[in-house]
C-alpha cells in the first residue's frame, strides 16, 4: 500500500502537452524487462536499465528504427493510419478513461494519449507536418520532434493504458486507443523498452507453457491438488486428465486458475462441473496457458504464444476447444486466433455433448467460452442447482473489459449467476456491460511496483462497487477475468473493504448438486456454509429423497 | 498579459487571425479587377480540384492499408445462443447489422449519444448525462448538409423539386423577408457552442490545436458572410446564379454586379475546400472505414484473413517435450515420443 492515501481529484490541466518531460516515480511505473527475458524471446537490445535511470541505453539508431517501424505499421494497419488522421479532438473520450479519472493527469485522456503518437505522425508522415514542421517550432501543425524524451513519455503513458477500449465505445469514429497503445508498445519493443511484468510471463509461456513457468510435473501437482480438494468437499473422486489423446474437448484456462487465489476456487468449479456432466476432456501441459501476454507486447508475440493452442488441439486429436474464464485471453481467442493461427479445419464445429447445442457462433475457431457452455447447460435444465448454497454472498457482476467490448459476452455469465445465487444486484448502468470500468491493472500493468497507479485507475470501478455495497450490502464482486481476480482484491481492500472477488464458476461449483455427493458443509473456499443455508440444503435433500 | 498567453490560447488567436486575414483578402480582392477575376475563376477551380483529388487520395491511402485483424468494438450482447437476445445493431453479427450500425453512427452519431460527464463529489465519482456535444454536433452537420443542398438551386436550372421543397421547409416559419432559414440559425448556434466548449472545458482547451479552432472560425466566417449577403446586403441572387451556372458549365465569367462580400464568401469556401483533404475534416470519409465499427462481430464463425500474415517463430510441441520429457515421464504425463533416448533430451 502507498504510504499516503491516494487522493482523487479532477484538476484542470496545466502547461503545454507538447512538453514531453515526464517525472518517473515509484508507484506509477512498471520496471524494465530483465535482459534474460528479451534474449529468451529473441527481442532486440537486451540490457540492464530502469525507467528511473537518465540513460536508457537506446540503440544508436533508435530514431531511425522508430520512424521506420511507424512507417511499416502505417502501411500494415488501416486502423493505425486512420486513427492517426481522423480524430477531431471533440473530447468525448476524455473523461471515459479510468486512468484519467483516477490520476487527473491530462495526458491520460485518451485523445491526449493518442496525440503523443499523433504529434510524431504529423511531424514526420504528413505533408503539412513535413512542410510546416519546423515553422513556429511545429506548433501550428501540431507536430513534435521525436526526441529521447518523447520515447520516455511514450513508455510512461503507453504502459499507463490497459487497452480496455472504453474510450472507443464513446468515440464517434470508433477510434480505439488500444490500437494506438499496441502500436506504441510495438515500437518501444523495437528499441528494447519493455516491462518485465509483460515479458517475463511471455518468455515463460513461450518456453515452459504458462506465465508462471510451471513445468509439466508442477502443473500436474497443482491439478491433482485441486482434484483432491474437490474430492474432499464433495466426497467424490476426481481426476484431471492431462495431455490425453482422443478426448473430445481440450480445455484451456488461464494459468492463474491453477495457481492463484481466488482463481483456484473457479478451477474447483470447473472440475466439479466437468465431472458432473461427464465431459470427455483433457487439459494440456504444453498449452497450459490461455492468457497471452504477447497481446501486451506485439502482434507477432501474440501469434507466437497463441500458436500452441491449435497445435496442441491437433496433436491430441480433440474435436473442439473450451476456454476458461479470462479477459484478454478471450480478446485473442475471439478476435485474433483464427486469423493468426487458423484455419482450424482439423477440428469439428463445437457441439455440447450434453444438450446437443451446436455453437454456430464458434463454427470457425471451434472454441467456446465456458460461460456459453454452462449457460446452455443450465438453460436446458441439465444441472441440478441449489442457489441457497450461495446465500452467504450478495453478489454483483463486473464485466471484464475484453469479453464485454471485444465479444459482447454479457448475458451468458449473468444467466449463470441468476441461476446459482439468489442475491444479485447490478452496478449502475454506465459502469457495466459495454461501459464497464477496467480494474486498472490489465494489459500487463498489474504489478505491485505500479500499485499507486493501479489504485487510481481502479477507482471508478471500486466507486461503483461501493455504491452497490452501500445500497444493497453487496459483499462479492464476480467476474470472468484472471487479471481481475488477481488485482481486484487489492483494489477493493483499499477502496471498499469487505467485498470479496470470485469467478462465476466458483459460485456454480457451490450451487452444483452433484450426483452422489456427500452432505456439503463447506463452500469451495473451505468455509462452512451459514447454518440456515446448510439447513435448507439438508431439507431439500430430504425432499428429493 | 503576454507572459500569460499559453499555447492553447495562442492556437485560438492565430487561427482567428488566419481566418480574418482571409476575410480581408477577400474584401481587398474585390476592389481590383485582376484579383476579382482570379477570385472568381482560377481559385475556385483550383480549390475544388484540390478537394476532389485530395479527398480521393486520402481515402485511397486508407483503403490500401489492409485490415489485418478483426477488431470491432462491441457495444451490446453478442449473437451466441438462440435464446439470448443479441444487440443486432450495436453488436452486429451480420452484414445488415453492420449497415444499420454504420447508419446509426453516421446519420445519428450513435456513439456520441452515449456521452456522459464525470465529476467528483465528496470523493465519489458521479456520471451524469451530457447531451450538449451530441446535440450540437448533430445539429451542425445536418444544418450544413441542408445548406449545401439548398445551394444547389444556384447551380442547377431548372431547380430540382427537392431543392425547392428543402428551401420551403427551411424557411417554414416565414420570419422576415427574405424568410429566415432555420438551418442558418442552427448552424451558427451549434458552431458557437462547439467553439465555446473548446474555450470553457479546461481539458479541451489544453489539447485543442490550431487546426481545431481554424476549422470552427472558418466555418463561422463562411456562415457570417453568407448570412450578411442574404439578410443584410441583399446580394443580387440572379447575378450569383448566372455566375454559378457559368462556373458549373466551365465557362466562368467574373461577376460584375457582385460585391466584395460575395467574393469574400467564395474565397473562404475555397479555403475550406483546399484545407479539407489535409485536415481532420477528413473524418467525413474516414468514419466509413473505421474497423472498430464497420466489421461484424463474427470472428469466431468466419475466419478473417490477414493479407500479410507472416510466419513467426514458435516453440513447437516437439521442442517442448524434448526439454521436459524426464519430468513428464516421472509425473506420468503421456509422451508423444516414448522411445527417444532420454539422455538426448536433458537440456537443462
Amino acid at each position: 500500500m502507498p504510504d499516503t492515501l491516494v487522493q482523487i481529484e479532477l484538476k484542470p490541466p496545466q502547461g503545454d502537452w507538447r512538453d514531453p518531460h515526464v517525472e518517473f516515480r515509484k508507484g506509477s511505473i512498471c520496471y524494465s524487462a530483465a535482459p534474460k527475458n528479451l534474449t529468451a524471446l529473441g527481442l532486440p537490445n537486451p540490457r540492464a536499465w530502469q525507467p528511473l535511470d537518465s540513460d536508457w541505453k537506446l540503440p544508436p539508431d533508435w530514431k531511425r528504427i522508430i520512424l521506420d517501424g511507424m512507417k511499416e505499421r502505417l502501411q500494415k494497419y488501416r486502423s493505425f493510419r486512420l486513427f492517426m488522421d481522423i480524430c477531431v479532438r471533440c473530447g468525448a473520450c476524455a473523461d471515459k478513461c479510468h486512468f484519467y479519472l483516477g490520476s487527473s493527469d491530462p495526458k491520460n485522456m485518451p485523445l491526449a494519449r493518442a496525440e503523443l503518437m499523433r504529434s510524431i505522425y504529423r511531424r514526420y508522415f504528413t505533408l503539412t507536418g513535413r512542410v510546416f514542421g519546423s515553422l513556429f517550432g511545429g506548433k501550428l501543425a501540431g507536430g513534435r520532434e521525436l526526441t529521447e524524451d518523447v520515447i520516455k513519455e511514450w513508455f510512461y503513458y503507453f504502459y499507463q493504458c490497459t487497452e480496455c477500449r472504453r474510450c472507443s465505445v464513446f468515440c464517434p469514429y470508433g477510434i480505439d486507443t488500444a490500437e494506438i497503445t499496441m502500436m506504441g508498445r510495438e515500437l518501444l519493443n523495437l528499441i528494447g523498452c519493455n516491462t518485465n511484468w509483460v515479458l517475463e510471463p511471455a518468455a515463460n509461456c513461450f518456453r515452459v507453457g504458462n506465465h508462471l513457468g510451471i513445468q509439466p510435473h508442477g502443473f500436474k501437482d497443482s491439478l491433482d491438488f485441486a482434484a483432491d480438494e474437490a474430492a474432499e468437499i464433495t466426497g467424490l473422486n476426481f481426476e484431471v486428465p492431462i495431455n490425453r489423446k482422443g478426448a473430445e474437448v481440450l480445455f484451456v484456462m488461464p494459468s492463474a486458475d491453477y495457481f492463484g487465489t481466488p482463481h483456484y476456487y473457479t478451477l474447483l468449479g470447473y472440475l466439479m462441473l466437468f465431472r458432473e456432466i461427464g465431459l470427455d476432456y483433457t487439459v494440456s501441459a504444453y498449452a497450459s496457458e490461455g492468457g497471452n501476454f504477447g497481446l501486451f507486447s506485439s502482434h507477432e508475440m501474440t501469434k507466437r504464444l497463441n500458436a500452441k493452442i491449435y497445435e496442441e488441439a491437433k496433436r491430441l486429436g480433440v474435436k473442439w476447444i473450451l476456454g476458461g474464464e479470462c479477459g484478454h485471453m478471450w480478446r485473442v481467442l475471439h478476435q485474433y486466433m483464427d486469423t493468426m493461427n487458423g484455419p482450424a479445419d482439423f477440428l469439428d464445429v463445437p457441439v455440447s455433448p450434453i444438450t446437443g447445442t451446436v455453437f454456430a457462433n464458434a463454427r470457425s475457431t471451434k472454441m467456446v467460452h465456458i460461460c456459453e457452455f454452462t449457460a446452455d447447460l443450465i438453460h436446458h435444465g441439465k444441472l441440478k442447482l441449489d442457489p441457497r448454497r450461495n446465500d452467504h454472498w450478495i453478489a454483483t457482476y463486473h464485466d471484464s473489459c475484453n469479453p464485454a467490448r471485444a465479444m459482447g459476452l454479457l448475458e451468458e455469465p449473468r444467466s449463470i449467476l441468476r441461476a446459482v445465487c439468489r442475491n444479485f444486484h447490478e452496478m449502475p448502468e454506465n459502469t457495466i456491460r459495454e461501459q464497464t470500468f477496467c480494474c486498472g491493472s490489465g494489459a500487463g500493468l498489474g504489478t505491485d511496483e505500479n500499485l499507486e497507479m493501479r489504485l487510481r485507475g481502479g477507482f471508478p470501478r471500486a466507486n461503483a462497487v461501493k455504491y452497490v455495497k452501500q445500497k444493497h450490502g453487496v459483499n462479492l464482486l464476480t467476474c470472468i477475468c484472471a487479471i481481475d481476480k488477481a488485482t481486484l482484491p487489492t483494489l477493493l481492500e483499499y477502496w471498499v473493504p469487505g467485498v470479496e472477488v470470485a469467478g462465476v464458476h466458483e459460485l456454480l461449483g457451490n450451487a452444483l448438486v452433484m450426483t452422489g455427493e456427500k452432505e456439503r458443509v463447506v463452500d469451495l473456499r473451505g468455509e462452512p456454509f451459514p447454518a440456515e443455508a446448510y439447513a435448507a440444503t439438508t431439507a431439500s435433500e430430504a425432499d428429493h429423497a | 498579459m503576454r507572459g500569460e498567453m499559453k499555447g492553447p490560447t495562442m492556437n485560438a488567436l492565430y487561427s482567428l487571425l488566419a481566418v480574418l486575414a482571409m476575410v480581408l483578402a477577400g474584401i481587398a480582392g474585390g476592389q481590383s479587377e485582376p484579383a476579382r477575376v482570379a477570385l472568381a475563376t482560377f481559385i475556385p477551380y483550383a480549390a475544388f480540384a484540390t478537394l476532389l483529388v485530395g479527398f480521393c487520395w486520402r481515402v485511397v491511402r486508407w483503403a490500401l492499408a489492409p485490415v489485418p485483424f478483426h477488431i470491432p468494438v462491441t457495444c451490446g450482447q453478442q449473437q451466441s445462443l438462440p435464446w439470448i437476445r443479441s444487440a443486432k445493431i450495436d453488436n452486429p453479427s451480420t452484414r445488415w447489422g453492420v449497415v444499420s450500425r454504420m447508419a446509426a453512427e453516421i446519420l445519428l452519431f450513435r456513439s456520441l449519444f452515449r456521452n456522459s460527464r464525470a465529476r467528483l463529489s465528496g470523493g465519489r465519482l458521479i456520471l451524469g448525462d451530457s447531451a450538449g456535444l451530441w446535440l450540437c454536433s448533430l445539429a451542425f452537420h445536418w444544418a450544413l448538409l441542408l445548406i449545401l443542398l439548398r445551394h444547389l438551386r444556384l447551380f442547377l436550372e431548372p431547380v430540382p423539386a427537392f431543392v425547392n421543397a428543402l428551401d420551403r421547409l427551411d424557411g417554414y416559419f416565414q420570419i422576415g423577408v427574405p424568410p429566415l432559414y432555420l438551418s442558418d440559425v442552427i448552424l451558427v448556434g451549434a458552431l458557437a457552442y462547439l467553439l465555446f466548449r473548446r474555450f470553457r472545458d479546461p481539458a479541451l482547451r489544453y489539447l485543442s490545436l490550431f487546426s481545431d479552432y481554424f476549422a470552427l472560425f472558418l466555418l463561422l466566417a463562411i456562415a457570417a458572410t453568407g448570412i450578411l449577403m442574404r439578410y443584410f446586403t441583399r446580394v443580387d441572387i440572379l447575378s450569383v446564379k448566372q455566375f454559378a451556372l457559368s462556373m458549373a458549365a466551365f465557362q466562368p465569367r467574373a461577376p460584375q454586379a457582385l460585391g466584395s462580400l460575395f467574393l469574400c464568401h467564395l474565397l473562404l469556401v475555397c479555403a475550406l475546400a483546399t484545407y479539407f483533404p489535409f485536415s481532420k475534416l477528413m473524418h467525413m470519409g474516414g468514419v466509413f472505414l473505421s474497423p472498430t465499427r464497420n466489421l461484424a462481430n463474427n470472428s469466431r464463425s468466419r475466419r478473417h484473413i490477414n493479407p500479410w500474415n507472416a510466419p513467426v517463430k514458435t516453440h513447437t510441441y516437439a521442442e517442448w517435450e524434448k526439454e521436459f520429457r524426464d519430468r513428464m515421464q516421472t509425473a506420468g504425463i503421456p509422451l508423444e515420443n516414448e522411445t527417444e533416448d532420454a539422455g538426448h533430451a536433458r537440456t537443462n
